[in-house]
């Protein structure tokens, strides 16, 4: 019973992780029909982001708190200067912009190789995220309650802005019905950058995350970005719940896959998961309701 | 788009003065020009250009492939790798297997290596058989390609969904083919390969023999493409590509359309990764996974993705500027492939072939203003 309660928490820590880097990618990819391959490197601006800081900056709680913040400026404006210069002449073809950022993304991590060198680098983790607490059982590691915490933390802060915010009535206006959303006077495309923006700093915030359970590289994105494109694929493009529940969801049924087989069969298994699930609803998880045809 | 202006049947049938000789002419004279330079190559290249050369043609034969299902078809296939994968690691099997064979072991010899248990694996055993490896190398891929686009197409599931979810295959394959090191070799792959058929690969001429089948395989390849390309389901395929909802409502079933293009653009990857094994001498994880799959689609997208011989010359000249520039200049080759990639889709979404037809028109247009007086104005191409 403890094996399956700690193998939960693990998947629900892989989940926390998936769904961090997913929220930016539903929020752009529901917005913009875009699909970011460059989301990963963000994520590594993040990453780098809290290494360079810890440099300058020797306690290592302290430093956390302010690479949180940073870090989704640094990889916000990374996103904005991306939507800028390429990605808003390419809405009309969202499979090119695939490639295109694809081609950004190879760029950014020779820059990070040439920065910070090849190999990985390792951070500091407060002394307070060393160490485990046990809950019935169970063993929680404080790093993963940590992850576990600033992932719902984010979905509440976008919840808020999304639901509460003009900027966030704004958002559901053009991701609802783009034509209509700007002849009823919304600026699309300040809306666009900004969405961008905030998509793009949650991947920072995700980067932060990352540094607290492994090494930080310049490749370190690429092995997030496909199972973060699942996620919102399986969940439901531009939807916050489908998200959530799918990033849990996969995270749980990764972990347990792995325990009772290895690593490279349940990645196979979840894979075949997906296809069939998406037989039964290709639409994702949650759907919104439009006219359109495509 | 850059449609082949060629006659198609109907119009071959109302004008019969079109010859045969006419309507092959343009690709006719290409074809001579193909096979005069591919049979050059071997007198005027070193034996180990050759076999370099060989390997950036079995590139080329993927590509003709992804021209087809991406570039007629709108196809984002990300996963060629996994087909490639399958072609490779079917033949590398049976050519492992014949060269234990051969030194009279039962075992290949990185599972002795690696200390399995001395009986082969079951699945290993047919490939012992050539003719079931030679055939396993094109149908498997074809029937993993078939059973994903049935399921996935069959739900309307596409663009970026099928993109992600063909890349999704690549990820899950490589990584699996690495869990299993005792029966695949795991990270190293099937390396070290002698024999190919009986022939010693060490041997200069059989390299030779391997690099003119995989030439001819190419332009055979080729010529069935552009075949494909102007026959009815040529056309069929590009307006599924450019408006799917409007040939649902003519009463085609697009799914059925697409999952041509993709079953047999993963052929074609099966065949290539399958004549890679002998040409190369390895077949390994880090030649399928994610990013050697974008890359197979790099070179197409570089010469022109709709057409077949702008794919295939990109997917030439950017392999041979991988493994020049690469080796030299890994950095500036990693900025120039995300470069290449970026101005390519970004900005040239047609590729370099379509400068050529741009200039192309260019230079009839100027050709003709002269003597056209009433030709319209503000037309500056």
């Amino acid at each position: 019973m403890t094996v399956i309660l700690n193998q939960s928490f693990t998947g629900i820590s892989i989940g926390a992780v998936l769904l961090l880097i997913a929220l930016g990618l539903t929020l752009t990819f529901g917005q913009m029909g875009v699909i970011n391959m460059a989301h990963g490197e963000f994520i590594m601006a993040g990453a780098y982001t809290t290494y360079v800081l810890q440099k300058s900056i020797s306690s290592a709680g302290l430093s956390l708190l302010v690479a949180l913040p940073l870090a989704f400026l640094v990889a916000g404006a990374m996103g904005a200067l991306l939507e800028w210069l390429l990605i808003r002449r390419l809405y009309t073809r969202p499979l090119d912009t695939l490639l295109v950022t694809w081609g950004v993304s190879l760029m950014l991590q020779q820059l990070a190789r040439d920065i910070f060198g090849a190999p990985n680098v390792q951070t500091h983790a407060p002394d307070l995220l060393i160490g485990n607490v046990s809950v019935a059982g169970v063993t929680l590691a404080n790093n993963r309650l940590f992850i576990l915490g600033l992932a719902l933390l984010c979905v509440l802060g976008l919840t808020l802005i999304l639901r509460l915010t003009s900027l966030g009535r704004r958002i559901r206006a053009v991701v609802q019905n783009r034509d209509l959303a700007e002849v009823s006077g919304i600026a699309t495309e300040r809306v666009d950058r900004t969405t961008f923006f905030i998509g793009s700093g949650l991947a920072g915030v995700a980067g932060v995350a990352l540094t607290l359970v492994g090494p930080i590289g310049p490749t370190m994105g690429t092995n997030y970005i496909v199972d973060a494109f699942l996620v919102v694929v399986v969940g439901g493009i531009g939807q916050l719940k489908g998200s959530v529940i799918t990033a849990f969801g996969l995270g749980v049924l990764q972990s347990v896959l792995e325990y009772s087989t290895t690593v490279s069969v349940a990645k196979v298994v979840v894979l075949v998961a997906i296809v069939a699930f998406l037989q039964w609803r290709p639409q994702g998880l949650y759907t919104l309701r439009t006219r359109s045809l495509a | 788009m850059t449609t082949t202006t060629s006659p198609t049947k109907t119009t071959s049938v109302a004008q019969p003065s079109v010859s045969l000789l006419e309507r092959f002419r343009v690709p006719g004279a290409f074809l001579l020009g193909a096979v005069l330079l591919l049979g050059i190559a071997p007198l005027v290249l070193s034996d180990f250009r050759l076999n370099l050369l060989a390997k950036y043609l079995c590139y080329a034969i993927v590509a003709v492939g992804v021209s087809l299902a991406w570039g007629r078809g709108g196809l984002l296939v990300l996963g060629q790798g996994v087909f490639f994968g399958l072609g490779g690691y079917a033949m590398a099997m049976h050519l492992k297997l014949a060269d234990a064979a051969d030194t009279g072991q039962t075992l290949p010899d990185f599972m002795q290596l690696y200390g399995t248990s001395d009986a082969l694996p079951w699945w290993w055993k047919p490939f012992a058989n050539p003719a079931f490896a030679l055939a396993v190398t094109v149908l498997l891929p074809m029937a993993v390609a078939a059973l994903l686009g049935f399921l996935v197409f069959r739900r309307r599931v596409k663009g970026a969904y099928f993109a992600i979810l063909s890349q999704a295959l690549a990820a899950a394959l490589s990584i699996w083919l690495i869990g299993q090191q005792a029966t695949t070799g795991g990270t190293n792959g099937l390396t070290d390969i002698q024999g190919f058929f009986g022939y010693s690969l060490n041997d200069p001429v059989n390299q030779r023999m391997v690099y003119f089948i995989i030439a001819a395989v190419l332009l055979l390849l080729m010529a069935a493409a552009r075949q494909l390309f102007v026959s009815r389901y040529g056309e069929l395929l590009i307006a599924v590509r450019d408006s799917e909802e409007r040939v649902r409502f003519l009463g085609y079933n697009p799914a059925n359309v697409k999952l041509v293009a993709y079953v047999v653009a993963a052929g074609m990857a099966g065949l290539a990764g399958a004549l890679f094994v002998p040409a190369v001498g390895i077949i390994s994880p880090a030649l399928i996974g994610i990013v050697p799959s974008i890359g197979f689609v790099v070179g197409a997208a570089v010469g022109g993705r709709a057409s077949l011989v702008g794919a295939v010359l990109g997917a030439i000249a950017v392999a041979w500027a991988q493994s020049t520039l690469s080796d030299a200049f890994p950095a500036a080759w990693t900025y120039l492939q995300g470069l290449l990639l970026v101005l390519a889709v970004g900005f040239l979404p047609g590729g370099l072939a379509s400068l050529v037809t741009l200039l192309r028109n260019r230079r009839t247009q100027t050709r003709t203003t002269p003597t056209a007086s009433t030709a319209p104005t503000g037309e500056t191409a």
